[in-house]
């Protein structure tokens, strides 16, 4: 409707520019199909430029990690294929310890999202539901606390867990990511979950329904959206992370995933097959996330920035 | 809003232990891993610590040092550059992208996931993948001289004129995507009524990108410039992964250098210096978040 309308008033103005005769009425309906059509073709010609540019390292990296070494070796890693294998990515995940760094990956990450996204909605539930004191300031807090850079953090984390005699451990990786992490999941969940009408929340206390089931039964189900999203996010967060890894843990075989491409690198210098098998590797789980997951992960990150 | 004012008349009776609990496990967690340390962290910074014998007070030492050391001024030149580069740039091809990608049509679900995915990458893959084409018989190269510009084929990431802008194109292909998707959701929310008023107005599409889209832009643009700037501070897989700051510090950011100086000089106290610089720069961009979240929090 609007857009009739402006169509016509756009006509309008170019008819008293032109001072068009009657005749001339209809001489600038003709164009504008075609204008259309140049302006689609070449929407489809930038658009599609730019993302054949921005795919183009993706699949290079996939084109080297199944050639052999001999191949890269002969013509450089820049040329194109004359070979297929699958021998880089054996290397890599034998050979190079990827299978059990993505182990470790997996073990760190999913503990570390379910806690910190389970501990996270309880915070935010407590502080958009009731009428805690200092809510604000607490919610302030925790966010502020996910603001510091990391830098900050470092040489004291990684002497509090060897004083705690976890350092080196799992356990003090997943300790410090939710510790770090929390503090953002309960600001984006608070926006989520104070939005939910309270006559919902009275209707259950009415029943007699006690904290634990208004949170468990009533809320956590209607936050599900955000938390999805939220999940969804965070996986590849903590998934991708690096900086906390090295930091606590020390033994090469604890290392999760981006660590361990990093010791790659160092390791088969050069054998471009193995390292790109190995990026191929790393970055599988969360492509795969993304691929499922798309709307969540995108919604997620407006989630946290917008609101 | 009915449950929050009846809940206020009788605030200090009504909260049950449990609800307390949900808060303060959570706090104590982040007490613990976050709060306490970052105390200890502006302490160190005071002090000249091995990390074996117990840290000895230094006072403002490790900053006067920081005005002698050559190595902190480069990285911290390059850490103001990276912020530059690497946020104007990720802010304005975002913008573009998203302006280019706004519209509902054929295909473009396509375009938006093919500039969305390395967002998804690690950086530590990312560099790798880049690595692969920065090499001297690399597809960058190669590329070079097949279109007869062979005089500018390049060691890219050998060479300390080049290093550094070599590591902040991988950073940019990632984070282009990002800085869309969160320009996407803010065009999203403009009115149309207000194109249409201007259309009708006369305003051409400059006038009506200058007039509606920034200015309706403005609190998106507040978040981007939050995201990049913290973004960048924290900077670190891309440049570690990539060259750890060389050849000869050329690419070092207070990141890199903070992360060598307290984990490989096991110079604790100094390192400890170097992240308060980081966390000095990013304190204000920290507060204007709290503060515009605060606002909302209401």
């Amino acid at each position: 409707m609007t857009a009739t309308h402006t169509t016509a008033h756009v006509k309008n103005a170019g008819g008293v520019a032109g001072q068009a005769g009657p005749g001339n009425a209809a001489a600038p309906r003709r164009p504008a199909p075609r204008g259309r059509a140049l302006r689609t073709t070449g929407f489809h010609l930038t658009a599609g430029l730019l993302s054949a540019l921005w795919l183009l390292p993706i699949v290079l990296v996939l084109v080297t990690s199944t050639r052999t070494f001999d191949d890269i070796a002969a013509h450089g890693v820049g040329s194109r294929p004359h070979s297929f294998t699958f021998d880089g990515f054996r290397q890599a995940w034998v050979d190079g310890g990827q299978q059990r760094a993505l182990i470790n990956s997996m073990l760190v990450t999913v503990p570390t999202v379910l806690l910190s996204l389970g501990l996270a909605s309880m915070a935010a539930f407590a502080l958009s539901r009731y009428a805690l004191p200092f809510r604000r300031v607490l919610l302030l807090l925790m966010l502020g606390g996910n603001l510091l850079p990391p830098q900050i953090l470092l040489i004291p984390v990684s002497k509090l867990s060897e004083l705690l005699g976890i350092h080196d451990q799992l356990y003090a990786l997943i300790g410090v990511q939710v510790g770090f992490g929390v503090g953002f999941y309960v600001f984006v969940l608070h926006g989520f979950m104070r939005a939910i009408p309270g006559e919902i929340q009275q209707a259950a206390v009415i029943d007699g329904a006690n904290p634990w089931q208004i949170y468990w039964r009533v809320i956590l189900p209607l936050a599900r959206p955000a938390l999805a999203a939220l999940s969804a996010l965070s996986f590849t967060w903590i998934f991708n992370d690096l900086l906390w890894a090295i930091t606590v843990l020390r033994t090469d075989t604890r290392m999760p995933i981006t660590a361990s491409l990093i010791g790659l690198q160092g390791q088969y210098v050069s054998m471009w097959n193995v390292i790109a098998a190995g990026s191929v590797i790393a970055a599988a789980p969360t492509v795969a996330v993304f691929l499922r997951f798309q709307r969540h992960f995108v919604a997620g990150l407006n989630l946290g920035a917008v609101k | 809003m009915v449950l929050i004012g009846s809940a206020r008349r009788s605030r200090a009776t009504r909260v049950p232990p449990v609800v307390l609990a949900f808060v303060l496990v959570p706090l104590l967690a982040e007490v613990f891993w976050v709060f306490w340390p970052a105390l200890q962290g502006f302490y160190l910074s005071l002090t000249s610590w091995d990390g074996l014998a117990a840290p000895k007070f230094v006072g403002l030492g490790n900053f006067s040092e920081m005005l002698h050391d050559a190595v902190f001024r480069t990285a911290a030149i390059n850490t103001v550059l990276w912020l530059l580069l690497f946020g104007g740039l990720s802010a304005a091809l975002g913008l573009g992208a998203a302006l280019l990608l706004q519209q509902e049509r054929r295909g473009i679900g396509f375009y938006r996931a093919a500039l969305f995915l390395p967002v998804v990458f690690s950086l530590v893959a990312t560099a790798l993948v880049w690595q692969a084409m920065y090499q001297p018989d690399g597809l960058i190269n190669n590329v070079l001289e097949s279109v007869g510009l062979g005089g500018w084929k390049h060691a890219w990431l050998a060479d300390q004129d080049t290093a550094f802008y070599a590591v902040i194109v991988p950073a940019l292909w990632r984070q282009v995507g990002y800085v869309m998707v969160l320009y996407l959701a803010g065009l999203k929310g403009i009115d149309p009524a207000l194109y249409e008023a201007a259309k009708v107005d006369g305003a051409t599409r400059l006038q009506q990108f200058r007039h509606i889209t920034l200015p309706q832009l403005r609190s998106v643009n507040a978040v981007v410039l939050s995201v990049i700037v913290i973004d960048s501070l924290r900077s670190f897989d891309v440049v570690w992964a990539l060259t750890r700051g060389g050849p000869y510090h050329s690419s070092e950011l207070l990141s890199t250098y903070m992360y060598s100086t307290a984990f490989q000089s096991l110079r604790l106290g100094y390192g400890s210096a170097l992240a308060v610089v980081i966390f000095v720069l990013a304190f204000g961009v920290i507060v204007s978040y709290l503060v515009r979240a605060f606002r909302e929090a209401d």
